[in-house]
């Protein structure tokens, strides 16, 4: 390796390293406004100046020049130290003095480096400059007075987000940020400008005012708003959760976050359930744990085996899920599913329903087959990550279902189960060639009547194209509810002669349906005594019989298995609201009810039976790679039929209870320009 | 004779339009003479005499243009055309000489584009006009239109090197005479300056191997090699050599354009070719040199003044584009730097800090100044200012506005200083009066 001498002490470094990215390998801290590791170069800020040797007799950008052998690099210099200050001078002069009511007070990277680089008093005696706010949207304030032109918004808007919504107008002094028409940015990751502006130009709208950084509880944990599983950290004032920034996870979403993970947070505060429920008469009254608790026993124990019947919801944890299986397997029910969608995936070898190819490994893949999903809206990470493979030229994307606007190139192929049965040549040769062929499939795809035979379809189809080799197995699931895998891992599916979700719903199919916070299914049609255990009373609650309040993502610990099989444990930031619990010992205090008592007294101790039974679930934050499996035998031969596919989602901003609760994805969703309404046009 | 320049070693023979601008009339003049003769001397033949006549880039830096060329890869990698790029977009104040060119010698800027292509393997030229240069630019596309037919340039064309030339016009930025911030402006997008490394000569036009040349530059590489590098050599001191377009304009008896020597003594070209400064060689205030970008020289610097690259740099001044703008002592020199760094101020790109807040700032104190309404210790404000802008931008835009200043500071401080006391007497309550007094 290459070595450069960083104040005199030798660096080694990697070839094709930055002179800012020697200095920081050797401990030097370089200050830096524009630069970011994940945008490309824009070089200018000119805070990052230092003095190299060989080279010209002023200072250099130290993050756009390339380091090299032999080279003398100086950080702490008096000719460095005097060009900093003028930078940060300048930067100073337009930024107006409003920190005690910036929302970024206290976490902002203007503030940290004046304290270093600043001047005591001002020697600006002109008029300081200012410039209108601009529109962008629900997401996102703005302050462009208090801009200092870094460009990183515009920057992750064109190169990660990939649409070309934001741009800088005008030139020199006048030169501004905007979104060119006044308009809302059309992004899915639009909050992530707010953490990347490294002023308070670009706050986070739905929290503007609400709390001051260094009020909060900072508590790390699990994302459940997608199947990805991204890496938050939840900040709480009080018993509120105030706010929901990313973690970074390189495997994961890097140190990107999609806006409903971030904005939903608002609806954990309204439609809440914080207590038990009793219907009488036809209206729901307040009532007692016990006695509600007594309601649902008694119904359980009078119904007959298999005229009972679980569903298990989008956003639960695996531990409730495992107590609630347990006790329904007691019962002697068969009668268990947790796939809402109707997904044909489950029982069969475990690589059947993951994202094999890992989520940073499909950046891997070089060409990739979407059926019957639209990665956008269904997990706008992984979207970005598809976008990444394809920018740097590597990916090739094809695509059969809606044709979409992904923010990339798609060839689409057509619309459903006739196209796939007669792939073009061309598609499945480009597969067939190709060193590592993945295959992204949707609940667009493989739900309903006849999902399991576009499954097999799709099964024989990767078969024959090989998209499960030797060290790469490119045959990808794309869930779209952070609690499904580890359902389908327990085995929450129906067992022999059991019903599935469609099954339970039907009339007259059970007695009593117990719905763990089951929301995105229609039981209107049932009428079985309905049971739901949940935290919002949202569209499961409403025809429930019985309400039992439980705790909402944030409120519990619990564990959760992403799209790819990666489990993580998410933490308690707040306790559940009211007399609400943890929804594990709801089903715990119910098992003792209907003289069942499950054999666990603790979440540790349902852990360790959790672990016991199923020893996937131990590996948390831990990836195995993707075992070969025969992939031509999933699903059921049949015919699969003509259907178009179609995505599940038909809303992105109203996928789940918490999201529909919250006024930030009302407004998001209002936003959002639907085709439909183009097409009107 | 006026001058020092024969009119035989003239090469711009037609620079005042007096003559036919046509293909007919410029190959009467001598150009495309024996090009056809010179290619077929090979690329290095060519490069090595444009060395060693020790031309240098007439856009102002004055880098040598035989080096900048040599820095091309030697051979054209698949699917990595090379690319030359002529920057026509001549916007500094007080420059006027590509104009002309352009106007009157168009075929000689053809002419040498097809060597340097020749001598850079590329096929495609691009001319980038100033967007205000609107006769010019008719009359290049009709001079292009002339060589395609006769077959001069275009495929397969007589001299058996393929190349395509475009016009392409500006939108009248002045930042877009930078070269890498031309050549994003030539890709269609914001003209604003690309970070180096990478150079054009690496990576420029569409992320191609690009030389990016000025129009004198390039034009007279032809009469260069036809006549031979010594005989260019051979004008001007060592190190800077051959002739020179100078644009003088201001106060003097004859604002003109004229090709002279390099290194003929600033006294000389203005009394010989422009009938003196206005009332007088005494009467001369201040010259700046090289366009608005450079910092001023006095009367008494003028005295001794050679017009070349090192005898204005040891004055801390520079050649730049050699265009002389004279100021006589009726000229109010602060309200004339205020002036240009309003100037610059407006042409600020805004992508880098130092440039984009630093400009604005000089202009508004030099605004105040201008009236006298400052505090004399704002000059060393002022100062320190344009030091903090010098050489902490990503082009030299930054270093342009503030050297101006520079220079006014280091050589009239004191009518700055008198401004303000000025100022101030005429103001029998001004607050600064009284904490003088104290």
């Amino acid at each position: 390796m290459p070595v450069a001498k960083v104040n005199g002490v030798e660096t080694e470094f990697e070839p094709g390293m930055t002179v800012l990215q020697v200095a920081e390998r050797a401990g030097e801290e370089i200050p830096r406004f524009c630069y970011h590791e994940r945008l490309s170069i824009a070089g200018n800020c000119r805070m990052c100046l230092v003095e190299v040797k060989p080279g010209p007799p002023k200072p250099q950008a130290s993050c756009a020049l390339p380091a090299a052998e032999g080279q003398e690099i100086f950080t702490n210099t008096p000719m460095v130290e005097k060009a900093r200050k003028g930078v940060m001078e300048f930067l100073l002069i337009n930024h107006p003095l409003d920190c005690p009511i910036c929302d970024q007070g206290g976490e902002c990277d203007l503030q940290d480096q004046a304290m270093g680089y600043g001047r005591d008093a001002s020697r600006y005696d002109e008029n300081k400059r200012a410039v209108e706010e601009k529109n962008m949207g629900p997401t996102i304030k703005t302050f462009m007075t208090r801009c200092i032109q870094c460009t990183r918004c515009v920057r992750f808007i064109t190169e990660v987000a990939g649409v070309p919504d934001i741009g800088m107008i005008s030139r020199g002094e006048s030169a501004e940020i905007t979104t060119y028409l006044e308009q809302s940015i059309d992004s899915e990751l639009s909050g992530n400008v707010n953490d990347l502006c490294p002023v308070g130009a670009l706050t986070h709208r739905p929290w503007q005012y609400h709390y001051r950084p260094w009020e909060l509880k900072k508590t790390e944990t699990i994302d459940v708003m997608d199947a990805l599983g991204s890496n938050i950290r939840a900040d709480a004032r009080g018993a509120e959760v105030m706010r929901v920034l990313p973690r970074v996870n390189e495997d994961i979403n890097e140190e990107w976050l999609s806006d409903k993970s971030r904005y939903a947070v608002d609806g954990l505060t309204r439609r809440r359930l914080d207590q038990p429920y009793v219907r009488e008469n036809g209206r729901l009254r307040p009532a007692s744990w016990s006695e509600a608790l007594g309601v649902v026993a008694d119904r359980l124990t009078a119904a007959p085996a298999d005229r009972i019947g679980v569903i298990a919801g989008d956003l639960q944890d695996a531990e409730s899920m495992k107590a609630t299986l347990d006790l329904f397997r007691a019962l002697g029910s068969a009668n268990t599913d947790c796939r809402q969608d109707g997904m044909a995936v489950g029982g069969e070898a475990r690589e059947g329903w993951l994202f094999n190819s890992g989520v940073a490994g499909i950046e891997q893949a070089d060409v990739v087959l979407l059926i019957g999903t639209n990665p956008r809206v269904e997990a706008p990470l992984l979207n970005a990550r598809l976008r990444k493979g394809w920018l740097s030229g590597d990916t090739r994307i094809l695509s059969i279902g809606e044709a979409a606007d992904l923010t990339y190139e798609v060839e689409h192929l057509g619309a459903g189960a006739k196209t796939l049965s007669k792939l073009p040549k061309a598609a499945t040769d480009a597969l067939k060639n190709a060193e590592r062929p993945a295959i992204v499939v949707g609940a667009g795809a493989i739900a309903g009547a006849n999902g399991a035979a576009v499954l097999n379809a799709i099964g024989a189809l990767a078969k024959k194209v090989g998209v499960v080799k030797d060290g790469w197995n490119g045959f990808n699931v794309l869930h779209t509810a952070a609690g499904r895998v580890a359902g389908l891992d327990m085995g929450f599916t129906p067992a022999d002669g059991g019903l599935d979700v469609a099954g339970m719903v039907k009339p007259g199919a059970l007695d009593v349906l117990f719905l763990l916070g089951a929301d995105e299914v229609d039981t209107t049609g049932s009428d079985a005594f309905r049971v739901y255990l949940g935290s919002h009373g949202d569209r499961g609650a409403h025809g429930a019989d019985v309400i039992l309040p439980g705790a909402a993502y944030t409120e519990k610990p619990g564990i959760y298995v992403n799209t790819e099989g990666r489990v993580q444990m998410a933490e308690r930031v707040v306790f559940p609201k009211g007399e609400a619990k943890e929804d594990w010992a709801i089903i715990r205090a119910l098992s003792e009810r209907v003289g069942h008592t499950l054999p666990y007294d603790s979440l540790d101790q349902l852990r360790q039976r959790l672990m016991g039974d199923h020893p996937t679930f131990g590996r948390i934050d831990y990836l195995v790679p993707a075992a070969a499996f025969d992939v031509g035998a999933l699903g059921k031969k049949g015919d699969p039929g003509e259907g178009e596919f179609r995505s599940p989602i038909l809303d992105p901003y109203l996928t789940n209870p918490i999201a529909r609760a919250s006024a930030t994805m009302a407004e998001l969703s209002a936003q959002r320009v639907t085709p439909v309404a183009m097409a009107a046009e | 004779m006026v001058g020092i320049l024969e009119d035989k070693d003239r090469i711009f023979t037609n620079l005042y339009g007096l003559q036919d601008w046509t293909l007919e009339g410029a190959k009467k003049r001598g150009c495309w003479n024996a090009t056809g003769d010179m290619l077929a001397l090979g690329r290095d033949w060519i490069i090595t005499n444009v060395k060693n006549s020790g031309l240098r880039g007439r856009g102002g830096a004055g880098f040598s243009t035989g080096l900048k060329w040599s820095f091309m890869p030697k051979e054209v990698k698949e699917d990595r055309p090379h690319y030359l790029v002529v920057n026509a977009d001549e916007s500094e104040p007080g420059t006027c000489k590509d104009r002309e060119i352009m106007r009157h010698d168009p075929q000689l800027l053809i002419e040498g584009c097809l060597i340097a292509c020749f001598a850079m393997q590329a096929h495609a030229c691009y001319i980038y006009l100033r967007g205000e240069y609107v006769l010019e630019r008719e009359r290049m596309e009709a001079a292009v239109k002339q060589a395609y037919e006769a077959r001069l340039i275009g495929k397969n064309n007589v001299h058996g090197w393929d190349l395509d030339i475009y016009i392409h016009h500006g939108a009248g930025a002045y930042i877009c005479g930078e070269e890498t911030a031309l050549l994003e402006s030539l890709e269609g997008k914001k003209g604003q300056p690309r970070l180096k490394p990478p150079f054009p000569a690496g990576a420029g036009l569409y992320g191609m191997p690009t030389t990016v040349n000025n129009v004198e530059s390039i034009a007279v590489v032809g009469t260069i090699l036809r006549r031979g590098a010594e005989w260019f050599a051979g004008f001007g001191r060592p190190n800077n050599t051959g002739t020179k377009i100078m644009s003088i304009s201001g106060h003097v008896n004859r604002p003109c354009n004229v090709e002279e020597a390099m290194s003929i003594p600033l006294k000389q070209l203005l009394e010989e070719h422009c009938g003196g400064v206005r009332g007088g060689w005494d009467n001369l205030k201040a010259v700046i040199p090289g366009g608005s970008s450079v910092p001023l020289i006095t009367r008494e610097m003028s005295e001794t003044a050679l017009m070349d690259f090192d005898s204005l740099r040891e004055m801390r001044s520079g050649l730049g584009t050699a265009a002389v703008i004279v100021m006589d002592q009726s000229t109010d020199l602060v309200k004339a730097i205020a002036r240009i760094s309003y100037f610059y101020k407006h042409e600020s790109c805004g992508q880098c800090t130092p440039c984009r807040e630093g400009t604005g700032w000089m202009w508004r104190v030099l605004e105040r100044m201008a009236i006298g309404e400052a505090d004399p210790s704002e000059i060393d404000l002022l100062l320190d200012v344009a030091g903090q802008v010098e050489g902490h931008t990503i082009c030299a835009l930054g270093d342009a506005a503030a050297w101006p200043v520079q220079g006014l500071i280091r050589h009239f401080r004191h009518e700055i200083e008198e401004r303000i006391a000025n100022y101030r007497n005429a103001r029998a309550n001004f607050a600064g009066h009284a904490i003088a007094a104290e």
